[in-house]
């Protein structure tokens, strides 16, 4: 592992700076967010460090905050996050296959260090994509959050600043090589489309993972050319 | 938001993240299924740049978020540096907010 981090690749870490300075504004907006709906200032940051995982957070402080319990909140983010099985699934040893490696690497599974990750070709530059994206984001995710529950307000709406353009943005940059391949692109598409055709009448999350429906274009086109 | 609800929402996301791992070494996966799971993740992203450029809730996202991401994505195609890709995102996006889009 140590011969993937003597030659630092400088255009990564500089992708990876990029990711994790997004992720440090919506952890601040985050932070603020919570203790504004009421929250006492160690909750969010303890949230943050154990769940690390934005999406389901935002969504699960929204959720008490209209008014709805603690467990339906838990309930959704749960749905929404059930999308890392799969992931991890796909991603399977890139992390490492040791203990340590796995159990803290598996904590680093989010939608950014899976796409980082499959963005590489060679097993030894996906690890230390996988890795560095892991931690840049886990420090920077934090360190905002910490931030955002100190200076409060100050840190108004995110949607001002276009952040939530920015992660979106981010994985297609980092998935647009991948649909080079015609099969992949025709599953994304009909994926793609599946998922926003039932947004509006699922829970989040379980859109996501029915876009997988879109994999019956690829497997049936290998059984063609079988 | 209680601290039981962060517990058991955070040991929750973590077993999703530990389960894919450990399955696929309990599971001997048959030839083709490395690609196939590895296009599956592919598909799960793609959907994600989909719904989370598009819809907000379960509704309209309203236009500025769609054609920042949009820019971005031509940016990206066009083999723009990543940081250049995902700044012209945003900034597309809160310019034409500002404009009231």
């Amino acid at each position: 592992m140590r011969s993937t981090w003597r030659t630092p690749d400088t255009r990564l870490l500089r992708d990876v700076a990029a990711v994790a300075a997004g992720a440090a504004v919506s952890g601040a907006s985050f932070g603020a967010i919570s203790v504004a709906t009421g929250l006492p200032w160690w909750l969010p940051v303890v949230m943050s460090l154990l769940v690390f995982a934005g999406g389901s957070q935002f969504m699960a402080v929204g959720i008490v905050a209209a008014g709805g319990s603690p467990a339906a909140a838990v309930l959704a983010g749960l749905v929404l996050n059930a999308r890392h099985l799969p992931f991890g699934l796909a991603i399977g040893d890139v992390p490492g296959r040791g203990p340590v490696a796995r159990l803290l690497g598996s904590h680093l599974l989010v939608d950014e260090t899976v796409a980082f990750a499959l963005a590489q070709r060679e097993p030894a530059r996906a690890r230390a994509a996988y890795w560095s994206c892991g931690v840049a984001l886990f420090g920077a995710w934090n360190a905002g959050v910490v931030a955002g529950v100190l200076v409060g307000q100050a840190i108004g709406d995110p949607a001002a600043f276009g952040l939530d353009a920015a992660f979106p943005a981010a994985l297609l940059a980092l998935t647009l090589p991948a649909l080079t391949d015609r099969r992949t692109r025709r599953a994304a598409l009909l994926g793609s489309a599946v998922a926003l055709a039932t947004t509006p009448f699922l829970p989040a999350g379980v859109p996501v993972l029915l876009a997988l429906v879109g994999l019956v274009v690829a497997v049936g086109g290998r059984e063609v050319a079988a | 938001m209680t601290l039981t609800a962060v517990l058991v929402l955070a040991a929750g996301t973590y077993l999703f993240r530990l389960a894919g791992p450990l399955l696929r070494d309990r599971v001997r996966l048959p030839a083709g299924a490395d690609d196939l799971l590895t296009r599956s993740a592919t598909v799960m992203l793609v959907a994600l740049v989909a719904t989370s450029s598009l819809t907000k809730g379960q509704g309209f996202a309203g236009w500025a978020l769609p054609i920042g991401v949009l820019v971005g994505g031509l940016a990206a195609w066009r083999r723009a540096p990543f940081v250049v890709v995902v700044l012209l995102a945003a900034l597309t996006t809160a310019g034409l907010r500002l404009v009231g889009l």
